[in-house]
């Protein structure tokens, strides 16, 4: 790097991928059309529990423009089962997993033909002309009630609901004490029970699937976070063989972990195509994706945690219950695993104990979502935290920084067994402490309370941490996880002296041409502008693991960079040939090549175009610059942060306003300021959702009620405060970019600030929890009784508006 | 979104509009500005045989003074109420709960007609129009009546329109002076209302000489909350007045329970909004 050139890491640029993406002059993988292109569109169950005993496609199939359609019967010696990779204990129990229901249906929207049609309007009408016998079975929506003896069975020959018992004991891994001697012993004991409501991804652009069969290769198109993965895992289940398969991921409107997945449509769609031989599209619509893709979260949080009077923690012990869904999908049952390690967060317990059991119920299977196990478990402890504050009578930032790991303290070795190697939680909070006005706003909540004043003001803590960079493969091998960590990435030095990158990861919104171009612009002291980044498609970029769990930056961009290093290494040999010096002599700084002390120079681009033309290079030299790495780290990242929300609760209708909202976040170095901003501003607005409006509810028949936009509540800007955003940086130790990612951080942190803001509104007038979403009818009803989950899930008696709807629209 | 195939005809006038509703049978649909019908289409919740569009039909559109009654065409839109000096003046009510419909995308392609003989209790705007003493004119192949809104509105999504009727224009009385308010609860700002009140008053030396007070939601159909009008008027403008008048609002209500709210909460939110209504209106 020169003295003279600004860095490009660390400026504010706008993003490069954008003005196409917003203005829609893009690939998206709806927008792909091949010629004789034909069209799908799935039947799918309306009831969450039946045996199919008929279905007749005999009139389906000589509708206008159908070409033909399939059950899952046709497909049953070609589907295989769909992959789970993450087989969390050596017991797991999976049932088999067909992408069409062969004989039984275990959730209300699980795919049961598939229609295939000239254009997407005549796969649609057919549609209504299969008809499907179903003999309906006990429904199973409640875990409890699930594992209780006797219960009805989603998968009989299972024998059980329950899928896996997965424990982490500290006393017995040797990294903490007995808790249960904790518990016994403890001077204040909190118990509680929380629930993670099942939450639904809402991607932007719906899933998309485009095969065409007509090549050497079957070529899948998909909206997917994952096209290596995907690639593979077809390949295993179809029996294509893997090298006969080319997956690309195009643009990619968002994900959110909702498209970390191998999908019934993804696998049905290849199949499809192999048996017509004509390439086929498949497009949901926002109705199939909120009943159909995965969904998130879904667990019961029973909850122990052991204190001394003075506030110092002694034992935590979780036992979870986690919603599986119907279905192990690709990393179902991992996604409560990796809160694990979490539910200790920055504290110091000396003891800890964690016990999940894993369900099934006749729900849409539940996989990643952003956080992925995380939030869940920041969740129950700074929920926990405030619970001790309270109950000992101190100040919820007094409770957790007695307790938390101080800044000399660090590489700290949790009760977990991980390695935390870095971090500074005095600095982040005591900035968010100043920028938030905190000793104002706890005076004006006193003031309030006095006064007895119809809006009381609540103030929510969530000090978090997260591991990062999914992960270092020999832990996820630890953890069962059937693929690894690491990422790959390949520098090519064109003739002219620009730059190809191609990654591993792959980018859908994530702004990774941007901040990877930066990076190599550094790197290799060239433009920003000569510098494209190449992903998303196994032919381009060969190997990678994909986007997901915050990795890109922490894993697939130090792959960037140690490819980088080796260009220049061979470049500074070549650049010692043409200086008719030695190695030891030369100095690379701002795209050039020089001698040390003199002014005899050769840029970079100079020598790409020598090693293109290969005319002189060192002896034995091959004549290329390129490069590629595979980076697999030495362990996560932990991004920190301190969020602190004000929250305004009208005691007469219970309604939450969020007053201030402010969030300093160390994430370590940072490459984009402006990515960074986004990746808050959206991850906050997705945890603020879970705590205050989104929650995914099934009625008693296992039917999904909130199956639009109109039930299942997004909030939009008019629905937030303006958030204040601040940094600390403390770099991460196990990178050589200092960084520690940042995409999930908003979400992780944001959920247990509001509900702790929510709830210190109105503990004065005896209220201690309120489920999520804090809706209003259920703060109001906290305030009027205690009760803390009004409402419930599952009314569905006609109230007005979409979810009601009849036949008098206009 | 693929809705189920239909014919489509958009007639230029009333009376063919008329016709062409009379001639498709009772599979057929009016839409005018499509913000509830489409979704349904989409979703296939609804799959009419033929649908008749009003847009191009001129004469429904556009706001005109009559004496002392504002003639608001069923195609205008929410936007055009909005922004209109002759609703502002005169119909503030009106313009004030048009304001909290939905978002400005709707708000530019909704109609008043349309959202009204959607007649979906938790619509904003009936409750105002009801408790502004609107009335409907109707046309059919019979020709045109006019029913006043007590009695247009029937039912969940059901109105008193015969099969063969559409809503050419909503006349409403000059409301001019009136102290207006509408009070929207709703969990996000997209929203439909768990509850809304809709209130206006005309104060005279400082007593109320005049109330009338619409519910959004609080029942199949829109509600004048009469016991409430009836504790405003000759009463002085005060809070007292206002907060012993609210305590009225849920009286006689048997409101839907649904995932945003049970009976007993949508009753004390007409009451506590119905005061603050009041209050706003009043500016007590």
């Amino acid at each position: 790097m020169t003295a003279t050139a600004e860095p490009e890491v660390g400026k504010a640029r706008l993003r490069k991928e954008d003005a196409r993406l917003i203005t829609g002059r893009t690939r998206w993988t709806d927008n792909i059309t091949l010629p004789g292109l034909l069209h799908l569109a799935f039947l799918r169950s309306p009831v969450a529990h039946a045996r199919i005993t008929a279905i007749d496609v005999s009139a389906a199939r000589s509708m206008p423009g159908v070409i033909a359609v399939f059950t899952g019967r046709d497909l049953a010696d070609e589907q295989g089962s769909l992959p789970c990779a993450w087989p969390i204990t050596e017991d797991m129990k999976a049932p088999n997993a067909p992408s069409l229901a062969v004989d039984e249906v275990n959730f209300a929207g699980e795919a049961v033909a598939v229609v295939v049609a000239r254009g997407p309007y005549e796969a649609a009408d057919a549609l209504s002309a299969i008809d499907v016998d179903y003999e309906e079975l006990p429904v199973v929506l409640d875990m409890a009630a699930a594992l209780a003896d006797g219960a009805d069975l989603v998968h009989p020959e299972l024998g059980t609901n329950k899928s896996a018992l997965w424990v982490f004991d500290s006393a017995q891994a040797g990294t903490g004490g007995d808790v249960d001697l904790a518990i016994a012993e403890a001077e204040v004991l909190i118990e509680r029970t929380y629930r993670q409501q099942r939450l639904i991804p809402a991607f932007m652009e719906p899933r998309s699937v485009v095969v065409d069969p007509t090549g050497e290769q079957y070529t899948m198109w998909s909206a997917t976070q994952i096209p290596h993965i995907l690639r593979l895992m077809v390949a295993l289940t179809t029996g294509i063989p893997e090298h006969k398969v080319r997956v690309i991921a195009p643009d990619v409107g968002g994900g959110f972990g909702g498209k970390l997945q191998v999908t019934p449509e993804e696998v049905v769609s290849l199949l499809v195509a192999r048996r017509l031989g004509k390439p086929v599209k498949w497009t949901e619509t926002r109705s199939e994706s909120l009943l159909s893709a995965h969904h998130g979260r879904d667990q019961v949080q029973k909850l122990t945690l052991a204190a001394r009077r003075d506030g110092t923690v002694t034992g935590l012990k979780v036992e979870l219950l986690a919603d599986m869904g119907a279905y192990l999908r690709l990393v179902t049952p991992g996604v409560p695993i990796l809160g694990a390690f979490m539910f200790n967060a920055i504290y110091k317990f000396p003891a800890y104990h964690f016990a999940c059991t894993t369900v099934f119920t006749n729900k849409t299977p539940t996989d990643a979502y952003r956080g992925a196990g995380r939030p869940e478990a920041t969740y129950a402890i700074e929920r926990l935290m405030d619970e001790l504050a309270a109950e000992v009578g101190m100040d919820p930032l007094a409770v957790r920084e007695l307790n938390w790991i101080k800044h000399e303290e660090f590489p700290f070795t949790t009760v977990a067994g991980l390695e935390y190697d870095s971090g500074d939680y005095e600095a982040a909070t005591a900035k968010a402490k100043e920028l938030f006005d905190y000793d104002g706003l706890r005076a004006e909540q006193a003031e309030r309370r006095a006064r007895g004043d119809v809006v009381q003001l609540g103030i929510g803590i969530s000090t978090f941490t997260e591991m990062c960079g999914l992960a270092p493969s020999r832990v996820l091998g630890a953890l069962s996880y059937a693929a690894g960590g690491w990422e790959h990435a390949a520098v090519r030095m064109l003739p002219s002296g620009k730059v190809e990158v191609v990654t591993g990861s792959s980018a859908h919104g994530q702004g990774h041409e941007t901040a990877w171009s930066q990076i190599v612009a550094d790197q290799l002291g060239v433009p920003f502008e000569d510098v494209e980044i190449l992903h998303g498609d196994t032919q381009t970029s060969p190997r990678g693991l994909d986007t997901y769990g915050s990795r890109s930056l922490t894993v697939g961009a130090i792959a960037v960079v140690k490819a980088a290093e080796k260009v220049v290494a061979k470049a500074r040999r070549i650049a010692a040939h043409l200086l008719e010096c030695a190695e030891d002599d030369v100095e690379f700084s701002a795209g050039a090549f020089s001698v040390r002390g003199t002014d005899k120079l050769v840029a970079m681009s100079d020598i790409a175009f020598a090693v293109f033309s290969a005319h002189d290079l060192p002896e034995g030299m091959e004549p290329s610059l390129d490069a590629e790495a595979t980076f697999d780290p030495e362990n996560f990242s932990f991004p920190h942060g301190t969020h602190l929300c004000a929250a305004e609760v009208d005691t007469e209708t219970g309604a939450v306003r969020l007053r201030k909202y402010v969030c300093v976040d160390d994430i370590g170095k940072v490459v984009n300021p402006l990515i960074v901003e986004g990746q808050v501003h959206g991850g906050l607005a997705q945890g603020i959702a879970q705590a205050l409006y989104e929650e995914a509810v099934h009625d008693e028949a296992g039917t999904l009620v909130t199956g639009t936009f109109a039930d299942y509540l997004l909030p939009s800007a008019a629905d937030l405060p303006a958030f204040v955003t601040d940094r600390t940086e403390t770099p991460s130790s196990t990178n050589p970019l200092g960084v520690k990612g940042v995409g999930e951080a908003g979400t992780i942190a944001s959920t247990p600030a509001v509900v702790n803001a929510v709830v210190d509104a109105v503990r004065h007038l005896g209220v201690n929890d309120i489920a999520m979403p804090c809706t209003p009818m259920r703060v109001w009803t906290a305030i009027q009784t205690g009760r803390p989950d009004a409402g419930g899930p599952g009314s569905t008696e006609a109230g007005g508006g979409l979810g009601s709807l009849s036949g008098g629209a206009q | 979104m693929i809705p189920a195939p239909f014919d489509y005809v958009a007639p230029t006038t009333v009376d063919d509009a008329v016709r062409a509703l009379a001639d498709a049978g009772e599979d057929a649909k009016v839409i005018a500005g499509g913000q509830s019908l489409l979704p349904v289409l989409r979703m296939r919740l609804a799959a009419p045989t033929k649908l008749i569009d009003l847009g191009r039909v001129a004469e429904l559109r556009g706001i005109r003074e009559e004496g002392g009654h504002v003639v608001i065409g069923a195609m205008t839109t929410h936007y055009e109420i909005q922004r209109d000096p002759v609703v502002d003046t005169h119909l503030r009510l009106l313009r004030l709960a048009t304001d909290t419909v939905a978002d400005p995308q709707v708000r530019h392609r909704g109609t008043l007609g349309g959202a009204l003989a959607h007649a979906d209790p938790a619509g904003d705007l009936a409750a105002p129009v009801l408790a502004m003493d609107a009335e409907f004119v109707l046309c059919g192949m019979d020709g045109r009546r006019t029913v006043p809104a007590a009695e247009f509105f029937v039912d969940y999504f059901t109105t008193a329109l015969r099969p063969d009727e559409i809503v050419v224009e909503v006349r409403l009385p000059k409301l001019t002076g009136w102290h207006a308010h509408y009070e929207k609860f709703n969990r996000v700002a997209q929203a439909w209302s768990i509850v809304g009140v809709a209130a206006c008053l005309r104060v005279d030396g400082g007593v109320i000489a005049e109330a009338r007070v619409g519910l959004t939601n609080m029942g199949s159909v829109p509600l004048r909350a009469t016991e409430v009008e009836a504790a405003l008027v000759g009463h002085p403008a005060t809070a007292a007045t206002v907060r012993a008048a609210a305590a009225h609002a849920a009286e006689g209500t048997s409101p839907a329970a649904d995932g945003n709210a049970d009976r007993e909460y949508r009753q004390h939110l007409a009451r506590v909004l119905t005061d603050r209504a009041l209050t706003a209106a009043a500016g007590v």
